[in-house]
């Protein structure tokens, strides 16, 4: 079979359910899929074909021998490269991890690999989930498989990338502002921003702790509510990850929307946006009425702040959290005559400039002095941006929006203006800051062919309720049967 | 608006506060970030705008609290493992440039 | 100015390591003395993606530290992140506590030279520990090991005002803590350091003098003796009219000297921040209540019970509660033999000297309560005298077992049948003639010497008591 590299993740499950595959023959198709377009797309940082070969094998083996199976045996997963995988690299596309090799894995990747889930390689990312179109990685530019000289998105860029492009079937991204939902959307592929606490950060390299969070990029809503249920539920390993029951989200997946309210937030629609971007989320709004859905209007007043706070508490928490990377005792290192200046070199050689740049803001806005005037402020204008989605929550069950202001912009044109490329993040932003789960589902596409993103926002551990109208949504429109042109 | 804000306005000390983050930046990057920084911190200073008064910081997404550990021994990572990472060893330990106390 | 004629002030931040089977955030074992880098794993190396779960054990400790202490317990606490760069720290941050601590609050009562004074703390708040470096040629060597073991840090008012005064604090606070079971205490080991923060004024003055941090005393009489060293030298040098700089000092103790640190770090900016990977802490009143509950009666009020309750002197008990586990093994040699008197007396002068002679804990000793106990009652029954009982004593020190076997065996009964007894009298009556005389011309000591001629002729196992009314009978 030719096009098995193509396949959602279900209907590979089945393919394997029927015996008309082996997991085998979907690694060996995937890899050669990768060989034939990855040179143009650049997506994966890693590959771990033989390891890979040899879970599937050890996958078919335990097919074989009968007995009930887990859905995701035998399906092959790229993983970004912030999630450690034991025996691995995890280099969060950053020079300084040169040469870590992680002793562990990440909760999320433990549990798929308990499920049988065959770990494919890891993918490109801006450094340190630092960014909004994967050019921050130190290694590679990833390309958007839809044009290659436009970005994916980021930071989940190389994610985005393998899924859309069919070099994977599916991959795990994570979110901080956007990461997962924005490279979605700019790749034409599904990508789901869980609930703050739904599935376990512990062996996720830590951006901002207390936005952090990882969750599936997939081809269809119905793929993402599998690997989310998969990963999800306590863990007494992360703090924060929320003791409450995990539910089975497929049973939420019905054909239409009848009996939902859905809000529309007026701040989400704005000037400045690409009209075309508007249009098709507005054509989406009216699908989602035909649907049966109710949709009013609702207000999320402080959103205008959004972007200001969020820099403020994701760059503070980065700065404490990547102050570890310092060459003792894992790592990059460059050599000094006392240990500050073996810092100083060592974080000047290993960090690249919008880390550097973050850490230098992270560290500013903490100062004696600063503290009040911009960390605390943001954590009570973050409060705000809370109460906001609360009581947009007390009417609605979910809220559309656009995923970001325009679909993917050309390699290079907003690298070196920061402050542009920070202000793109404001649909995505809120989410994180208000710990709520969100959807980018595709909605269509530009005149230049360029995909655009819908934005469905739940309340916290409603993941049913934005799974539920991204998954009528997708049913009744046809984008996701729309692949882009690779050679290969 | 308090007193610290009002030194909040001053212009972020690049080089000062790159050095409390152990960063050794060049000519070049201090002019960039300089730059960049203040056009950011234009736009951050825009929370000031808001009425703030009486309003609950935000430090955890969800109002968890009392998340504990039994006191139980796991197991430790293998050493070997570990050492191995170190950019430099000896006899176990991570070799730094010497410490002056 | 005159030196006598200024003032010290004197602040404790006192670090206690926690007596947990792991470490504050990980599940490493605190186990001291493996090889460097072995009781470690991604937690405490601060690894990408590892992450803090608080130890429930410390949490408890530290609550249970305040409530002997008399602490208010914060209703809501939490953890910070105190940011700064240095080998021995894997994260480059320190999880502490900074704003919320755990304890507010408390008091500690000490005494110098029978005065006593209340020194009051001002917080007590929970951290992790950092690793430890070694020193090789031209580099240094940092073992893991030690990083992210529970800390508890004990911050005093500056109200104590003398190198003694903060002897004797600390020497308190061990006790408490002993007490407590909240720290073994090992010095050696590290278990408790301290910082101090020392300044001087003229006497009158209101605002204080700049102050000294001082660190790097390993035991309280390092503490002591860098306290003299650096209260001097800042009188010397104010009173000379020169001006002390707020600074980092380290104690040499070979040299016996207080030295500025040359760290060429600026002016610490700790940028502390709440910790978002750990959740606040809000303790129920219901389980404050049930750790108050389980406290253990504290150094005072046990001196109190023992004088009130057993009659012991006022002395005795002071000297007994000094040590808890001398306390416990008196109270169980008490309860056992029911003479608390009795039991103090041996354990003040035998057992005490006998520890002393041999470098022991009374923990480590081979006689059990119940033999000291058992030895007690076979003086009390006069089945044998108190020389043979120091004998049998020593044994017991020496060997263990019970003392009823080492009696027998040693034929060490005592002699007190009046037909034997009578024999040896009119032995030693007819032997010596002139003390005879002597006595009988009222020299009354001369008595003394006949009863020790009849313990000889016994070897030893006369009751002297019944040889003496034999001896007075038989001259009169």
């Amino acid at each position: 079979m030719s096009d098995l590299h193509s396949l959602s993740l279900h209907q590979a499950s089945s393919l394997l359910a029927g015996r008309q595959c082996s997991s085998e023959e979907l690694v060996q198709a995937l890899l050669k899929r990768i060989a034939a377009v990855d040179a143009s797309v650049q997506a994966y940082v890693s590959l771990d074909a033989e390891s890979a070969l040899a879970q599937a094998r050890e996958a078919d083996r335990r097919r074989a021998s009968g007995g009930s199976v887990d859905p995701l045996l035998g399906l092959p997963i790229a993983v970004k490269d912030v999630l450690n995988v034991d025996g691995q690299p995890c280099t969060c596309a950053s020079r300084i991890l040169e040469g870590y090799i992680s002793p562990y894995d990440a909760t999320c990747v433990a549990r798929l690999r308990s499920r049988g889930a065959i770990l494919l390689g890891r993918v490109n990312m801006d450094e340190f989930a630092m960014g909004s179109s994967t050019e921050n990685s130190a290694f590679k530019v990833t390309r958007n498989p839809w044009k290659l000289d436009h970005v994916p998105g980021g930071s989940s860029g190389g994610s985005a990338a393998a899924v859309a492009a069919d070099e994977a079937l599916a991959a795990l991204g994570t979110d901080t502002g956007g990461s997962i939902r924005q490279p979605a959307a700019f790749c034409g592929c599904v990508g789901l921003k869980p609930t703050y606490g739904r599935i376990s950060r512990y062996g996720l390299t830590a951006f901002a702790s207390s936005l952090d969070q990882v969750g599936p990029l997939t081809k269809t809503v119905q793929d993402a509510s599998l690997l989310l249920r998969a990963m999800s539920g306590h863990d007494p390993m992360d703090s924060s990850s929320v003791d409450v029951p995990v539910p089975d989200y497929s049973l939420a997946l019905r054909p239409d929307l009848k009996g939902m309210k859905l809000g529309l937030p007026k701040e989400y629609f704005v000037e400045g946006m690409d009209p075309q971007v508007e249009s098709a989320v507005r054509a989406a709004v009216e699908q989602c009425r035909a649907l049966g859905a109710e949709i009013v209007e609702v207000s999320l007043p402080h959103t205008r702040y959004a972007i200001a706070a969020y820099y403020v508490i994701a760059t503070a928490e980065a700065s404490a959290n990547l102050a570890r990377f310092d060459g003792v005792r894992y790592g990059k290192r460059v050599e000094g005559e006392d240990p500050i200046d073996m810092y100083g070199k060592t974080r000047a050689a290993g960090f690249g400039r919008e880390v550097k740049r973050r850490i230098i803001l992270g560290t500013y806005v903490l100062s004696s002095g600063y503290y009040d005037a911009y960390y605390l402020r943001a954590q009570k204008v973050r409060t705000l941006i809370r109460n906001d989605f609360l009581k947009a929550f007390e009417t609605c069950d979910a809220l559309l929006t656009p995923v970001a202001p325009t679909a993917a912009y050309r390699i290079g044109e907003k690298k070196d203006d920061p402050l542009q490329m920070y202000l793109g993040d404001i649909f995505t932003v809120t989410a994180n800051l208000a710990g709520i789960c969100g959807l980018s589902a595709p909605c269509g596409f530009t005149g230049g062919g360029l995909p655009i993103g819908l934005q469905i926002l739940g309340p916290g551990f409603k993941e049913e309720n934005i799974l539920r109208v991204g998954h009528a949504y997708e049913q009744a429109t046809e984008w996701r049967l729309k692949k882009p042109e690779l050679k290969g | 608006m308090s007193a610290t804000y009002a030194q909040s306005t001053d212009k972020i000390d690049v080089r000062y506060v790159a050095h409390l983050a152990r960063l050794n930046l060049t000519e070049e990057e201090v002019v960039l970030f300089q730059s960049q920084l203040d056009q950011i911190l234009a736009h951050v200073k825009e929370l000031t705008a808001l009425d703030v008064e009486g309003v609950e910081p935000t430090a955890h997404a969800w109002p968890v609290q009392n998340v504990f550990r039994a006191d139980e021994p796991r197991a430790c990572v293998d050493r070997e493992k570990v050492l191995k990472n170190a950019p430099l060893e000896r006899n176990g330990q991570f070799v730094v440039p010497k410490i002056i106390e | 100015m005159s030196p006598s004629n200024y003032r010290a002030t004197v602040g404790l931040e006192v670090h206690v390591q926690l007596k947990t089977r792991t470490k504050m955030f990980c599940g490493c074992p605190t186990e001291f003395g493996e090889l460097p880098n072995t009781n470690v794993c991604p937690v405490c190396l601060g690894y990408p993606g590892a992450m803090p779960v608080m130890n429930a054990e410390a949490i408890r400790l530290c609550v249970r530290t305040g409530l002997m202490i008399g602490c208010r317990i914060n209703p809501y606490s939490k953890f910070d992140r105190k940011n700064y760069f240095y080998p021995d720290m894997p994260k480059n941050f320190q999880i502490s506590q900074y704003d919320q601590p755990l304890c507010l609050g408390g008091e500690v009562e000490i005494e110098v030279d029978g005065r006593k004074k209340i020194i009051h703390v001002t917080r007590i708040h929970q951290e992790e520990d950092v690793g430890k470096n070694m020193h090789f040629e031209s580099s240094s060597g940092i073992d893991f090991n030690r990083a992210g073991t529970p800390l508890m840090e004990l911050v005093t008012e500056p109200e104590i005002e003398s190198a003694d005064e903060a002897f004797a604090f600390l020497l308190a606070l061990k006790q408490i803590l002993v007490y407590g079971n909240i720290s073994d205490c090992n010095l050696e080991e590290g278990n408790l350091r301290c910082d101090v923060n020392c300044s001087v004024r003229p006497e009158g003055q209101k605002e204080l003098g700049v102050k000294t941090e001082l660190k790097n005393m390993n035991t309280f009489k390092g503490v002591h003796r860098a306290l003299s060293y650096e209260i001097k030298r800042q009188i010397d040098v104010v009173s000379k009219g020169g001006t002390i700089r707020q600074e980092t000092r380290r104690w040499d103790d070979a040299a016996g000297v207080t030295l500025a640190m040359r760290s060429k770090e600026y002016a610490h900016d700790y940028r502390y921040f709440p910790e978002p990977d750990l959740m606040p802490v809000v303790l129920p009143t219901a389980q404050i209540e049930e750790w108050r509950q389980q406290l253990p009666e504290l150094p005072a009020a046990r001196r109190a019970r023992l004088i009130r309750d057993l009659g012991l002197p006022e002395y005795d008990a002071e000297v007994l509660v000094a040590d808890k586990a001398v306390a416990d093994y008196f109270e169980e040699t008490a309860r056992l033999c029911g003479n608390a008197k009795a039991a103090s007396n041996w354990i003040m002068t035998e057992m005490l000297r006998a520890l002393t002679e041999k470098g022991l804990a009374i923990g480590a000793v081979k006689i059990q309560p119940v033999a000291l106990a058992g030895l007690i009652k076979l003086v009390e029954a006069k089945t044998i005298n108190m020389p043979s009982a120091k004998e049998v004593f020593n044994i017991l020190f020496e060997q263990g077992g019970d003392p009823e076997s080492i009696v027998k065996a040693k034929g060490m009964v005592q002699v007190s049948d009046s037909g034997a007894l009578e024999t040896f009298a009119d032995q030693a009556i007819a032997a010596n003639e002139k003390v005879v005389a002597d006595y009988k011309a009222g020299k009354k000591v001369a008595l003394q010497f006949l009863v020790g001629q009849v313990m000889k002729l016994s070897k030893g196992k006369a009751n002297p008591q019944v040889v003496m009314q034999i001896l007075e009978k038989k001259l009169q």
